[in-house]
């Protein structure tokens, strides 16, 4: 495959803005398919701050690291840091990076510059053995403390391991049956170092978590002198939307410390990412967000198509198919967080029950269309797998013109203005519009608090630009108004339907053909898209092989919780659920 | 009417009721009553993993309506309930977790494997943090193939734990045998996980290690330079 | 004033619980449960009152593209033996996300050449995500996804690695569960056939008078 030339820049640039403002400590990333610069690492949160004060980049969006490795003896070898930073008044991205060796990867922690690089630099320093220097609270996020290694670098193997790149060679043309488990010592998943004895290991559980729960809890001075015990949420827990954990610390009622635990449904998305080929990630991104699997299918398409350029433009009736899915999906999961929100509030189950029967309705669409209820897999590189089914779109027609404006309208009449869900909702778990911006949230949880960032309008993808409608936006960034500004969202997208089946045009759905091994040229991408949770992104860096070499997922749910202490300190332990509700997470994006 | 519904399903075979009392009498083993009894309650523990944890409340609510089948009755609690549906990933962090929510359920309980990650892996198999099968740790009574399983097959294997429930007898279940039903031990979170039950496997393995796996990989460049040499 | 919201709310609730029984009242005469019509107007637009679909006794009716686990067609010719559409090209194996397909292929032990029919053919159903890419990739329509989700077993060590015997199907029950799809694909084969079988004409007529051009098409 011969190189294509990237289109991304050229290769004497003038200076930019940022290299004017840090002559010589700010270099231009000149490699090819690259972008953004590379900054020093001495004086890493002195640009960080220049360009958050100074230009005006407010939004981090991702932080992640990438490990380039080769086991090739000349091969320069070190460990990237990557940071992606918007405006939030929309506009494009500035990307920087800092580079450190692999044996003494130490960057400085661009959390006081940033609060919300707070769980992005923890996964790195999990995944990838970064130390964030300075970091208030640098513990493994996703793995246990105790865990042997940095899975995520080049060079760790997993128990399971049996060649670095997919497809398997055993597996075609003499392929003898086996069931992996049956070739390792235990029959399990396990490896141990050598000399570990397991009768004499003792496990602590969780000591880093609770000395730095101690650490965070809050000043709380009551005129009775209690004593604050500490309560674990999770991770099996009915209001915590799957296998979430919070550890809290108590004083009677209040809150006075609260750390978020995860990684119970941490299934190594990543690192399966980057053995799979490009096309084989598109059915696992499906189980991303399980909710909402159309827009991680976008998502990952646009960042691949980005990097392959024209011929993988998506004709016009697919993009406009692929917008339909897309809020299709909000509105379903929309419905969804509703109805369990309200679970939470205490409303057992019968709000729930009136949304998934809208959701089921479909749901029916999404399985007549790509095959599955929740599993769609439906997106391909430059279109979509196949064409709409005969007589769906009036069907579509029916429920988006009929039945669910109705519905959300009745939905509306039902709860909006009961006392109940007011007065719980209300002034509850408030987040301040600087406090979102800083902690990197998006999507609902960031416009609920009076900022109007969609990137659907601030940074248009596909061919949003050519709808109308409005950005939702409240402004009291409450429990309440993160639960309204879903009814706002529902119906803004129902606006955009009816205008897609209005507009639909016929002709190809996809761009040339579907070949089952796609060749991506070298370079990297940052794709995101509007998913229904925030802010979705896919972070890729191609070798110009048959398999990523660096797949990492921004995850809305993920770095939306972020903020969730915040949120949640001084208020009463019955309130955690609810503002977890309203967040609304899954945990499948949570871990990945 | 009543010989219609009662007969079939509760009578056995074998035990001839007269015509004119088959509207008032039937006449069963204690183990079908027993049964039939236990299959129409069966309570799920409200506890979901992953992406077939959606599907499992989707057969919970409007459209499959668990409650059809005495189901209706999730309970977080283990103790109060009989069934635990295994929806979703097994991660090496959370199957201790399992372990003792499986440990803290009475009997007679059961144990469902959700979709294909719950039964022996999934498509996330080969992950560094995944467990192949629950049933490496826990028995499981009914697989459920699929990825996720729709409501429709969720509901078919729930029948089927239903029929195995029929077949068992008060005779033979372990629950009423003079033994007592030991624990199953909580896996720990060492290096990487660990089965106390592997104990002395693991053991052998890293003990041996040092002393197999250190020579085994210079060995064969030692024999390539002995073959060189002569 | 406080509590109009909550009458509000109650007022939803008592809506959907009378519209149960005017449903069923409005149906009186037409059978809306346990007939196909109920079913599919449960899941219209206008459905209303129960929602329920009760399964077994009902079962929804599953959209020609639904895909479940992948099965084998062969065909059967006039003397009633079975032939695999595979060919064993490996392309399904290749691309199956989570590697859960494994094929054997043999040589014909006379001419050394790679019989095209697999000798085995293994689908882990406990790795299968079900993704339908080895049906979409497959260019001789051998491998499609099946509509049969009651697949519930108690023993996932003896049952769950389908063998060949176990995948494979007739491409009668093809045509069954996928009319439409069956329809177009026979379509591009009928065109493909007589494509060839001109081109084999025109090759014959050309090569007549040379002879011994007996050679199979070999792709």
């Amino acid at each position: 495959m011969s190189e294509q030339a990237p289109v991304q820049e050229a290769p004497a640039s003038p200076p930019t803005e940022l290299e004017k403002r840090f002559p010589g400590l700010v270099k231009h990333d000149e490699r090819a398919g690259y972008e953004g610069h590379i900054v020093e690492i001495a004086n890493l949160v002195e640009v960080a701050t220049a360009i958050r004060d100074e230009m005006g980049y407010d939004f981090l969006s991702s932080v992640t690291a990438v490990d380039y490795y080769s086991e090739a003896p000349d091969a320069e070898n070190f460990i990237e840091v990557v940071y992606h930073l918007y405006k939030s008044t929309g506009g494009g991205s500035l990307i920087y990076k800092v580079q450190v060796p692999r044996d003494n990867a130490v960057v400085p922690s661009l959390v006081p510059v940033y609060p919300g690089a707070d769980f992005q630099e923890r996964e790195a320093w999990d995944l990838y053995g970064v130390k964030f220097e300075s970091h208030p609270d640098l513990r493994r996020i996703l793995m246990w403390d105790g865990f042997q290694g940095h899975p995520m670098r080049k060079d760790w193997k997993e128990a399971y391991f049996e060649e670095e790149v997919k497809p398997f060679k055993n597996r075609w043309p003499e392929g003898q049956v086996y069931r992996i488990e049956d070739r390792n010592p235990f029959g399990k998943n396990v490896s141990y170092p050598a000399g570990f004895d397991p009768e004499g290991f003792q496990e602590i559980e969780d000591p880093n978590l609770y000395s730095s729960l101690e650490r965070s809890a809050m000043e709380y001075v009551e005129d009775i002198d209690t004593e604050q015990v500490v309560v674990n949420l999770g991770p099996q827990h009915p209001s915590t939307h799957g296998v979430f954990r919070m550890a809290v610390r108590l004083d009677g009622e209040t809150i006075v410390g609260l750390k978020p635990v995860m990684g119970y449904l941490h299934r190594n998305h990543e690192q399966i990412g980057e053995r799979n080929t490009w096309i084989m990630n598109m059915p696992f991104t499906d189980r991303l967000d399980y909710l909402s699997s159309m827009s991680n299918n976008f998502g990952y398409a646009l960042a691949v198509e980005r990097l392959m350029g024209d011929k993988a433009a998506p004709p016009e009736r697919a993009e406009y198919i692929r917008v339909l899915m897309a809020e299709l999906t909000r509105i379903s999961n929309h419905l969804w967080a509703i109805g369990f929100l309200l679970n939470d509030l205490g409303a057992f189950f019968t709000p729930a029950l009136y949304a998934i029967e809208e959701r089921e309705l479909i749901l029916d669409i999404f399985e007549a269309t790509a095959g599955s209820r929740m599993m769609c897999n439906y997106f391909r590189f430059g279109g979509v797998a196949r064409d709409l089914p005969e007589g769906i779109l009036p069907k579509i027609k029916d429920l988006v013109q009929e039945r669910l404006p109705r519905k959300v309208d009745e939905l509306d009449l039902y709860l909006s203005q009961n006392e109940l869900v007011r007065s719980r909702g209300e002034g509850v778990g408030v987040i301040t519009p600087e406090d979102a911006i800083a902690f990197s949230a998006s999507g609902p949880v960031l416009r609920a608090s009076g900022v109007p960032y969609d990137i659907r309008r601030a940074d248009p993808y596909s061919i949003y630009d050519r709808f109308k409608f409005d950005v939702a936006v409240r402004y009291h960034g409450d429990v309440y108004d993160r639960y309204m500004i879903r009814i706002d969202e529902i119906r803004q997208s129902l606006r955009i339907i009816q205008q897609v089946i209005k507009d639909m045009p016929g002709g190809e759905i996809l761009n040339g053909k579907n070949p089952y091994q796609v060749r991506v040229p070298a370079g990297e991408s940052y794709g995101r898209v509007e998913s229904p949770k925030g802010e979705l992104g896919f972070y890729i860096v191609s070798t110009g092989k048959a398999n990523p070499h660096r797949y990492h997922v921004r995850a809305p749910s993920f770095i939306n919780l972020t903020i969730l202490e915040k949120m949640c300190v001084g208020q009463k332990i019955a309130d955690v659920v609810v503002n977890l509700g309203s967040i609304d997470i899954v945990l499948g994006e949570v871990d990945r | 009417m009543t010989e219609k519904t009662v007969a079939p399903t509760v009578n056995s075979a074998g035990y001839d009721v007269p015509p004119e009392l088959r509207q008032s009498v039937a006449v069963t083993t204690l183990d079908k009553i027993w049964n039939m009894g236990r299959r129409y309650s069966v309570w799920p523990m409200m506890f979901g993993l992953a992406c077939c944890a959606i599907e499992m409340i989707c057969t919970a609510a409007s459209r499959y309506d668990l409650a059809r089948f005495g189901m209706e009755v999730m309970r977080p609690s283990p103790r109060q309930s009989d069934l635990m549906i295994v929806s979703g990933t097994v991660t090496k962090k959370m199957i201790p977790q399992i372990v003792r929510l499986y440990n803290q359920m009475p009997e007679p309980k059961y144990v469902m494997a959700m979709g294909a990650c719950a039964s022996g892996g999934g498509p996330f198999k080969e992950g560094y943090n995944v467990v192949s099968g629950v049933d490496q740790y826990v028995p499981v009574d009914v697989y459920v193939p699929g990825c996720p399983p729709t409501p429709q097959a969720l509901l078919h294997g729930l029948m089927k734990l239903q029929e195995k429930i029929d077949r068992e007898s008060i005779t033979s279940v372990r629950w009423y045998q003079k033994d007592d039903i030991p624990a199953i031990p909580v896996p720990l979170l060492g290096p990487d996980i660990i089965d106390p039950r592997d104990n002395p496997a693991i053991r052998e393995a890293t003990s041996r290690k040092p002393a197999a796996a250190a020579p085994a990989a210079p060995a064969e460049p030692d024999a390539a330079a002995e073959a060189a040499a002569s | 004033m406080y509590g109009i919201g909550i009458l509000k709310g109650l007022w939803v609730t008592l809506v959907h619980f009378v519209e149960t029984y005017v449903e069923d009242l409005r149906w009186l005469g037409r059978k809306r449960y346990f007939s196909p019509e109920g079913v599919a107007h449960r899941r219209s637009k206008d459905a209303k009152g129960i929602f329920t679909v009760q399964y077994p006794e009902e079962k929804l009716p599953v959209p020609e593209e639904f895909r479940f686990i992948p099965f084998l067609i062969y065909e059967v010719d006039e003397e009633g033996n079975k032939h695999d559409r595979c060919t064993s090209c490996g392309i399904c194996a290749k691309v199956c996300p989570p590697q859960c397909i494994w094929i054997v292929r043999t040589e014909d032990p006379v001419t050394k050449r790679p019989v095209p029919e697999p000798v085995e053919f293994y689908i882990d159903v406990d790795i299968c995500m079900n993704c339908g890419y080895c049906a979409e990739y497959c260019p001789f329509d051998a491998i499609k996804m099946d509509h049969d989700y009651e697949l519930a077993s108690y023993d996932r060590h003896a049952e769950h690695i389908y063998n060949k015997e176990k995948l494979s199907k007739p491409v009668s029950y093809y045509a069954d569960i996928r009319p439409a799809n069956y329809t177009r694909e026979e379509a591009v084969r009928a065109a493909e056939e007589a494509k060839k079988a001109e081109a084999a004409a025109a090759r014959a007529a050309a090569a007549a008078p040379a002879a011994g051009g007996d050679q199979p098409a070999g792709d």
